[in-house]
């Protein structure tokens, strides 16, 4: 493991984990996504606190856990420059702006929510919204790789939520466990390992 | 009670959450919409619109929300709904936060991993199934109403269409997109 960053004279800490992650989460609209060329900025070309091929990996990491994207590439910097301290300061830097907003909003929404004007604007954002979830439905489908040997897997998927009500805890855990088996099968059938 | 009902929820979707925000979506409504009956199918979208055009993730954004929404409209007083606020957020972001730092201590050894590579070849797949489904859970008539109601039927359809052309193809900037999606609201629907 090479850890070649000297965690008192790279001038991170903590406290500056935490007001750089709030800044970016105070910053950065449109979810955990467009905040990767913003914490690419801060960490990498800035204060080169991680090189970018690591930076990198850690996105990649990141990405495909489970949770809320930020929170996991918050935690994960904050770890990396200083263990479990420095992963709490980022995650709760990165939290906390979404959080007292939402908090503002969700408090006082519910007066404006009945005025006609506002409720007009919100009938019109609403088929937006279902716009803006279907397209990166699409996108994902071309950068996930299916094919016709796969796509039975996402339209099972999909049907199994929509129409007959299944918990998608066990969509996701179905296709994990099937992964893993159909992984193992077709290696035996490779000889390619004889482990078992 | 309703605060560890909102605990156990949360802490699920952060779990399970593969996908991103989007990905949680319909793990998020079927929790909060389809079982808890916490909101409308119509508030919830709403809470997906104020989180694309406030700054945050989306499901921190959502959970904050949802949390103070379920103790708000279980009767609780305006610090009670704060509470419920902190307990779905944290919930959210606590299996988050043990996992990353547990990968974080074999880092090398889970990236290279054979068996997380076959884990996420039924995965991956799986999760454009997420996002399909948390789509059409929202073609709902709370969100387009019904052709009992023609113009407003017919207003949110073309919307929908316009708004998809605008992100999938042109690129539009999705808070540009709602924004334009408001004033049509607002000049044809108020």
């Amino acid at each position: 493991m090479a850890e070649g960053y000297n965690h008192k004279e790279d001038g991170s800490s903590p406290h500056r984990l935490f007001k750089i992650f709030f800044r970016i989460g105070l910053f950065t609209f449109g979810g955990g996504y467009t905040m990767i060329p913003v914490i690419e900025k801060y960490v990498v070309d800035r204060n080169r606190w991680i090189d970018r091929e690591e930076f990198l990996d850690l996105i990649a990491l990141a990405q495909s856990c489970p949770g809320v994207f930020a929170i996991n590439i918050s935690t994960f910097i904050g770890y990396k420059l200083h263990k479990t301290n420095g992963a709490l300061y980022a995650a709760l830097g990165a939290a906390l702006p979404s959080f007292l907003i939402i908090l503002a909003i969700a408090a006082y929404f519910h007066q404006f929510r009945n005025v006609e004007w506002v409720a007009a604007c919100f009938n019109g954002i609403r088929p937006a919204v279902v716009a803006l979830i279907a397209a990166p439905t699409f996108s994902l489908a071309k950068s996930a790789g299916l094919t016709l040997a796969n796509c039975w897997i996402p339209a099972a998927s999909a049907l199994l939520i929509w129409l007959l009500g299944v918990n998608p805890v066990y969509i996701i855990i179905a296709a994990g466990v099937g992964g893993y088996v159909y992984g193992m099968l077709s290696e035996d059938d490779n000889g390619y390992q004889d482990g078992k | 009670m309703i605060y560890l009902t909102l605990f156990i929820t949360f802490f699920q979707i952060g779990l399970f959450g593969f996908g991103g925000g989007y990905g949680m979506l319909s793990l998020i409504q079927r929790e909060v919409v389809i079982h808890h009956h916490w909101m409308s199918s119509a508030e919830f979208t709403n809470i997906v619109a104020v989180s694309q055009m406030t700054p945050g993730p989306i499901g921190i954004n959502s959970a904050t929300y949802c949390g103070y929404t379920a103790a708000h409209n279980a009767g609780l007083g305006d610090a009670m709904a704060v509470l419920g606020s902190v307990v779905a957020t944290f919930a959210l972001v606590l299996p988050s936060f043990v996992l990353m730092i547990l990968i974080s201590r074999m880092f090398m050894k889970y990236k290279d991993s054979i068996t997380i590579q076959y884990v996420f070849m039924g995965l991956r797949p799986a999760v454009v199934g997420l996002l399909a489904a948390a789509t059409l859970m929202l073609l709902s008539a709370d969100n387009f109403s019904t052709p009992d109601n023609p113009w407003y039927f017919y207003v949110s359809i073309a919307i929908f269409i316009a708004s998809f052309i605008g992100t999938f193809w042109v690129k539009v900037n999705p808070i540009k997109m709602m924004l334009m999606a408001a004033f049509a609201g607002l000049l044809l629907l108020w």
